[in-house]
């Protein structure tokens, strides 16, 4: 083994799925299933070797490796595993190039550990890093896409044996006419996107996050195998920030071109009573404000955890009642360029904020620590 | 001729037995301490009752009981039947195996058989492929070869098309000849991995429902009850056949907090309210929806395994009438400790030495008890005021949270009391419009037993694009309707107690899931 890799272990797994689910800010994808997956690839004895970015070679080939479609098709309809492989073999024989390494494409959800399972099946080292650093909902929405590295040449594969290559003028029409044929492909598919070399992928990666992601996990596991309080972990770890502590006591829902939108409001408890949350969502959480005043928002990461129990909750799983906190995690500096909000920002998801980093919001809000 | 039903309820401390008249009027009631082993509770509960009750055994017409049986079955790992596991879905699903993440001791349990072969749909209804009956075939001879009890078999998006699960079904059985065979479209809904594991459990744990189906029976019969029919009360709070209940008893692991729930329901007419049941040892806070417990929408951990089908929508908390009042660095708790049973031994009232919830109810006058080794003085001596006032003010806020967490809006609704334990409880509650605790309380999930209707709910899914809407809902509810004869009702009292549509996100072709309960009476 080189310096700094590392071999994935079984109950890295189970830490991985726990810190995937908390950088998945309330959407992502249950990680249930590709834990699932890369245990079962473990148990059958293969390796999963991580790589820290940093080492890789200028001239290395690098795939991306995703799963695409609608989680509902998924738990149903679960992956043979062969349709991962076969999306990135498709995308390298029309490349007439193996990839050196695969990379993940967001630390948080499903995707995560999506790209273990194809490094462990297919012998391929695995870079430990990805293109969001958190979970978002659409393809374009990656450092891979801001710093000019192009989602297409693309592979879809089915478990039937089915595969498309996709080339597009711009990764705007990738997203549209892949997500057509993740459809016909029974609701999800594999794919294989932004190839790249080395040096682009050391510039444009957000590096480290699936080592920490586990870590994350590792630290909520020792907090409660020690009686200690998990959140505070999590903050430790992520150099986060406690938002809110209350009962959530509305829930609204709406669907808008596909996609699950919604807003929450929590009643505070504890030092927090006597205000109100308010958190609207997309699949993700996008932007926490606290009686009218907005403390974190979009590329930040907003995180919803079961106040006994410190398990993150997905926003589909909002409902009265539920006694949670919220904290805010600062997102990778390259979501805070100009550019870059213009993709992720409140804007683009269609709220009228201006996005200032958590670190200030803090500040000047006085909540949190 | 009076025609008389006895209920009966197993919960953790007690087995409770009620008898009610034709009009469902609880006519006798009491209990007996639930028993390690179950089955001696019950048939003692059952013989007091027709002992002390005075009915002639002729004028019983029904029994019908709610028992742990099945679930200590799983969280045991003891009398589960070896099972055979079909899953169709090849080539998908290979990815992870069928009893993955089960705990070890319970997958070699239940013998760690399983095959994949090909076939399985699509969300649309297409096929992924064709179903390999060759492949099929040569698992049910391996499953014969192998000893395997149970066979239970799943395939792909079966909640959409389940003609692959019973074709295979009738090649086992060609093969198998009488094995019992679950197929997972009548026991779960969409999510593969969930439904799998339900419906291997209820493959594993038929042979311990049979066991204690016949137990009763030859009790019953015993008894002089031989012209009287058995019913299991199941999870959504209506009863099934005994003969419907050997091929799903999966559907009556939760039976008991449903009984309290619908039981409430039967002592106060209220269709929509909360029900608070406090036994000895815990309290379960459930929800009556139109005369119906609530049914949970998030997946269920039974014996360390991921499961979905249909439970009852509850929050259980350790707080209860024998729960344990301990005083840690000047701070009062309660629970979840409990001296459960030994109440009557152990409680300070009754010259023991364990301070209990019901003891402080009882020094703060707040309830009375009507036995006469139950003094309330001891408790009121012996407890200073200020403990039993802060272990009081426990109790209630445990349960107002609780009450809280069930609710899905913050507006107060209707509290039912009910359980043996309930008394201690005062009658005003936070969040609740009107707290109420009807007469037959301590009794009213025997009560729910024994007045309950039978019941089924399916659950399919239909893409309304393919399927007229009212074609889908029509066939949804003439199924539920089969299905509730078959479980044992007068098929002229069957009617539909509720249809539900819930749109699947982010599919085309307008994919909806249908849940549909019919009830009626029992054909007796």
């Amino acid at each position: 083994m080189e310096k700094g890799e590392y071999r994935l272990r079984k109950e890295d797994v189970e830490d991985l799925a726990v810190g995937a689910a908390i950088l998945g800010t309330g959407g992502g994808g249950d990680p249930y299933i590709g834990k699932l997956m890369v245990t079962q690839v473990l148990e059958k004895g293969k390796e999963i070797v991580l790589v820290p970015p940093e080492s890789v070679p200028d001239e290395a080939f690098i795939i991306t490796s995703a799963f695409m479609g609608t989680p509902v098709t998924l738990i149903e309809k679960l992956p043979s595993g062969l349709e991962a492989l076969r999306a990135l073999e498709a995308l390298e024989s029309y490349f007439g190039r193996r990839a050196d390494y695969i990379t993940p494409v967001e630390a948080g959800g499903l995707n995560s550990t999506i790209p273990l399972y194809v490094g462990g099946l297919s012998g391929r080292p695995v870079l430990d890093g990805d293109g969001m650093g958190r979970a978002f909902p659409e393809l374009q929405m990656v450092t891979f896409h801001l710093y000019g590295i192009k989602a297409t040449p693309m592979s879809l594969a089915d478990e039937k044996g089915n595969s498309v290559i996709l080339d597009t003028i711009d990764n705007f029409w990738a997203e549209k006419i892949a997500r057509v044929v993740t459809i016909r492909m029974g609701g999800w598919a594999s794919i294989a996107i932004y190839s790249m070399e080395g040096r682009q992928y050391k510039r444009a990666v957000i590096p480290r996050t699936i080592t920490k992601a586990i870590e994350i996990g590792r630290a909520v596991r020792d907090a409660k195998k020690h009686g200690r309080n998990p959140l505070d972990a999590v903050l430790d770890v992520t150099r986060g920030f406690k938002l809110f502590e209350g009962k959530m006591v509305d829930v609204s829902r709406w669907i808008v071109a596909g996609f699950a939108k919604g807003e929450v409001k929590i009643e505070g408890l504890n030092e927090y009573r006597g205000k109100t949350m308010k958190i609207s969502f997309q699949n993700e959480n996008l932007v926490a404000e606290v009686d009218g005043e907005v403390v974190a928002s979009v590329p930040d990461l907003i995180v919803v955890l079961d106040l006994e129990t410190g398990e993150p909750i997905t926003t589909e799983r909002h409902r009265y009642g539920y006694r949670v906190s919220v904290i805010g995690i600062p997102c990778d500096a390259k979501w805070r360029t100009p550019e870059a909000l213009k993709i992720v920002g409140p804007r683009y998801f269609g709220y009228d904020i201006e996005y200032v980093p958590i670190e200030e919001r803090v500040k000047k809000a006085g909540v949190g620590g | 001729m009076a025609k008389y039903r006895i209920g009966i309820d197993v919960g953790s401390t007690n087995t409770d037995v009620a008898i009610v008249d034709e009009t469902g009027k609880p006519f006798y009631t009491s209990k007996v301490a639930t028993t390690p082993d179950v089955t001696t509770g019950i048939l003692s509960a059952l013989e007091k009752a027709v002992r002390e009750s005075g009915v002639s055994s002729d004028d019983v017409v029904a029994v019908m009981y709610g028992t742990t049986h099945a679930l200590n079955a799983i969280v045991t790992r003891r009398g589960l039947y070896r099972v055979g596991v079909i899953r169709i879905g090849l080539p998908a699903t290979t990815s992870i195996e069928p009893m993955l993440d089960w705990p070890a001791d319970l997958r070699k349990a239940v013998g760690e058989s399983s095959v994949l072969v090909r076939g399985g749909f699509e969300y649309t209804g297409e096929e992924i492929s064709g179903l390999d009956k060759e492949a099929v075939r040569k698992a049910a001879e391996e499953f014969k070869r192998r000893g395997v009890e149970s066979v239970a078999i799943t395939s792909v998006f079966s909640p959409v098309r389940a003609d692959h699960e019973l074709r295979a079904a009738e090649i086992v059985r060609e093969v198998m000849g009488e094995v019992p065979i679950s197929l997972s479209a009548s026991i779960g809904s969409i999510g593969l991995l969930e439904r799998e594991n339900a419906t291997i459990l209820n493959s594993a744990i038929i042979g311990v429902m049979k066991k204690s189906i016949s137990a009763v029976r030859s009790t019953m019969d015993r008894l002089g009850l031989e012209a009287a029919k058995l019913y299991l009360a199941q999870n959504d709070g209506t009863i099934i056949s005994a003969d419907m209940a050997e091929k799903y008893p999966i559907f009556t692991v939760a039976a008991a907090v449903s009984n309290s729930v619908r039981g409430a329901f039967v002592l106060t007419g209220i269709k929509d309210a909360i029900v608070v049941d406090t036994g000895g040892t815990t309290t379960n806070i459930g929800v009556l929806e139109k005369g119906f417990p609530r049914e949970s929408s998030s997946p269920v951990v039974l014996g360390g395994v991921r499961t979905s089908f249909m439970m009852p929508d509850f929050v259980s908390i350790g707080v209860a009438g024998g729960s344990i009042v301990k005083v840690e660095d000047g701070k009062v708790s309660v629970g979840p400790e409990s001296v459960g049973y030994e109440l009557v031994r152990k409680g300070i009232a009754w010259g023991g030495d364990t301070i209990t919830a019901t003891d402080v109810a009882l020094a703060l006058g707040k309830m009375s008890i009507d036995d006469p080794s139950c003094r309330p003085e001891r408790a009121r001596d012996k407890i200073p005021r200020k403990i039993a006032e802060e272990a009081y003010r426990f109790i209630i806020n445990a349960v107002e949270e609780g009450i809280d967490k069930i609710k899905t809006r913050p507006e107060p609704l209707p509290v039912i009391l009910v359980g043996g334990g309930s008394a201690m409880l005062p009658r005003k509650l936070k969040g609740a419009s009107e707290v109420i605790r009807p007469e037959g309380a301590q009794s009213a999930n025997a009560i729910g037993a024994a007045t309950a209707l039978i019941g089924a709910t399916i659950e399919k899914t239909y893409s309304y694009e393919q399927v007229d809407r009212s074609k889908a809902l029509e066939d949804a509810k003439s199924e539920a309707k089969k299905r509730a004869v078959e479980s044992g009702a007068d098929p002229a009292s069957v009617e539909i107690a509720f249809v539900e549509e819930i749109s699947m996100p982010y599919l085309p072709g307008n994919v909806v899931k249908v849940r549909v309960k019919a009830v009626g009476r029992a054909k007796i």
